[in-house]
């Protein structure tokens, strides 16, 4: 009787390591996705790098890869997706934060969840589509607005970036605003602060580190952004300019990769090299915004 | 019953080993071509009625660019590439041979609402170097001239510089990455100028005239309107096709698939 439990408890115990064992591994094809990437990413984002020279690479503020002596300067494209993903958190910050101010401490129930509905459905637009309206229409109209000759411009990226690093921003610091512990807000309240007193005085700063942490994701997913840019910025390297036709790190890479060969597709590599390393740096921080969250 | 039942799994690997030599066997039936976006209605159509000819034969066309399709066959991953410009020397140096299938027209494009409608290749070489900048200038309204153009390594792009000899030079507003985006961004600003494959192009958009000559199949056949390219064929110099890819290669290369080729738009060469 006693050796029949004994063999019911190890096959359970194989079973049991079985099911780990294929837990570890899913897990591990995650891990070995980053890290082939990873690898395969830099080995072939050097070599172009040290034919042309990192200095010149980085710096260079001409882009002619097909000409006949073919010029690899990435700093236009490195300036333009810093300026146009400042421009849309600069945008789409205030919108953002405002919006889930208002969400988490004043909207009655039914407008929060219309408003929170509309929100995750913005999350769910493909960037395709945001791209063919800012391509149909943004870019006619601010070539009447503004009377230029062309719209597709850093402006047109912009105001599409902004529009769609909305839904991170709201729904990030949403969370951590809505995770204040009641008490504080209460406390501030019984001390005669008005509600709008006890949100910004008391809630907001509380929720500091996951507001940052949301406005850091809405950098990644402008950064990051390729398609919807492509439609809207005319995607020629000029050095960035609000009315210019421009191009980004990831539409330098996406718009010529299909055709390119040689020296020209190592060095689209080493844009994209260039590209993830800032991803790499917009991840660490948002970790160590997320980490101090949690400690506090 | 164990015996029996060793006796399936036996007989299910011996199926299964059969179905994968099968599975090897109708590879040799197959032809892989890659290359040339451009290309892809000439080749598409070329590739169906090969099929309809040949039942048993697998024709795959893999969109992915000039650049791409002339790697792709000369690293041996399809059995011919396609191209919608001619071979660098350094390309034919490293092995390989063009052969051209067609010709196609690249129309210079405006806006409908823009009264120009006939331009010399000269003029429209100044537009593009930035010398001519303002529509009146070709007798046009008083609008800036919007550069419209696609991105670097394109063949339609490679082509038309490469006929107006604007190679480097171009000052573009925009470069987009295909011919459909061009299209619909000259049809909505009136004061741009654009160049697209004349079988892609419609009614949104008005073809000018060139020289005089209005593009179209017979003045690109007989060479009088000059902006045109051609389509080719990339096969290894120093490798002999499978048969199957030889049997298409003769064949598209015949008069027999004239046209077909007219009917995707494009200038047969014999």
């Amino acid at each position: 009787m006693l050796s029949m439990e004994k063999k019911m408890k190890r096959k359970k115990n194989t079973a049991e390591h079985v099911i780990h064992g294929i837990f570890l591994i899913l897990g591990l094809i995650t891990v070995a996705s980053v890290l082939l990437i990873t690898i395969y990413l830099v080995i072939s984002g050097i070599p172009a790098i040290r034919e042309i020279g990192l200095f010149e690479f980085l710096l260079g503020a001409e882009w002619e890869s097909t000409a006949a002596e073919p010029k690899f300067g990435i700093l236009p494209f490195i300036l333009t997706s810093v300026y146009g993903t400042a421009g849309a958190i600069l945008i789409g910050t205030p919108v953002g934060f405002f919006t889930a101010v208002y969400l988490s401490k004043f909207a009655p129930e039914r407008v929060k969840k219309m408003v929170e509905t509309a929100v995750s459905l913005l999350a769910g637009i493909p960037s395709v589509v945001y791209g063919l309206v800012g391509m149909l229409v943004l870019v006619p109209a601010i070539r009447k607005l503004f009377h230029v000759p062309d719209g597709a411009s850093l402006l047109a990226a912009i105001i599409v970036l902004a529009v769609m690093v909305l839904p991170s921003i709201i729904k990030v610091s949403l969370t951590s605003l809505s995770a204040v512990p009641k008490e504080y807000e209460e406390g501030s309240l019984a001390l005669g602060a008005t509600p709008v007193e006890t949100c910004f005085k008391v809630s907001v700063p509380a929720a500091k580190s996951g507001i940052a942490a949301a406005i850091v994701l809405g950098v990644g997913r402008a950064i990051g952004e390729a398609m919807a840019v492509m439609m809207v910025s005319g995607n020629v390297p000029n050095m960035p300019s609000l009315f210019e036709s421009v191009r980004f790190l990831t539409t330098a890479v996406a718009s010529e990769m299909s055709y390119s060969s040689g020296l020209q597709r190592q060095a689209l590599f080493s844009v994209a090299l260039v590209l993830f390393v800032f991803i790499m740096l917009i991840n660490a921080t948002l970790n160590f915004l997320l980490k101090r969250q949690k400690e506090r | 019953m164990r015996m029996m039942k060793k006796m399936i799994s036996v007989l299910a690997a011996a199926t299964m080993l059969a179905a994968v030599t099968a599975g090897c066997g109708s590879s040799e039936k197959t032809v892989a071509t890659d290359g040339s976006t451009s290309m892809e209605k000439v080749i598409g159509a070329l590739g169906e009625a090969f099929m309809e000819e040949n039942k048993d034969v697998n024709f795959t066309y893999n969109p992915t660019g000039s650049g791409t399709g002339i790697t792709a066959v000369s690293e041996e991953r399809c059995d011919i590439g396609l191209s919608s410009r001619a071979l660098k020397d350094t390309e034919k140096e490293s092995g390989l041979t063009e052969t051209v299938l067609a010709y196609d027209g690249i129309a210079i494009i405006v806006n409908p609402q823009n009264p120009v409608a006939d331009l010399e290749v000269e003029t429209v070489a100044k537009i593009y170097t930035g010398e001519i900048k303002n529509w009146a200038e070709v007798g046009g309204n008083d609008a800036e001239i919007v550069l419209i153009g696609r991105e670097a390594g394109s063949g339609t792009r490679d082509g038309f510089e490469s006929i107006t000899g604007t190679k480097e030079k171009c000052v573009y507003r925009q470069e987009l990455t295909s011919t459909g985006d061009v299209i619909t961004t000259v049809a909505q600003n009136p004061d741009a100028i654009g160049y697209a494959s004349l079988a892609s192009v419609k009614d949104s958009v008005k073809a000018l005239k060139i020289g005089g000559i209005t593009p179209s199949e017979k003045t690109i056949k007989d060479g009088s309107y000059v902006i045109q390219r051609p389509f080719v064929l990339v096969t290894k110099t120093d490798k002999k096709l499978s048969k199957t890819a030889q049997k298409f290669f003769d064949w598209a290369l015949s008069k027999e698939a004239n046209d077909i080729i007219t009917a995707a738009g494009a200038v047969p060469v014999k």
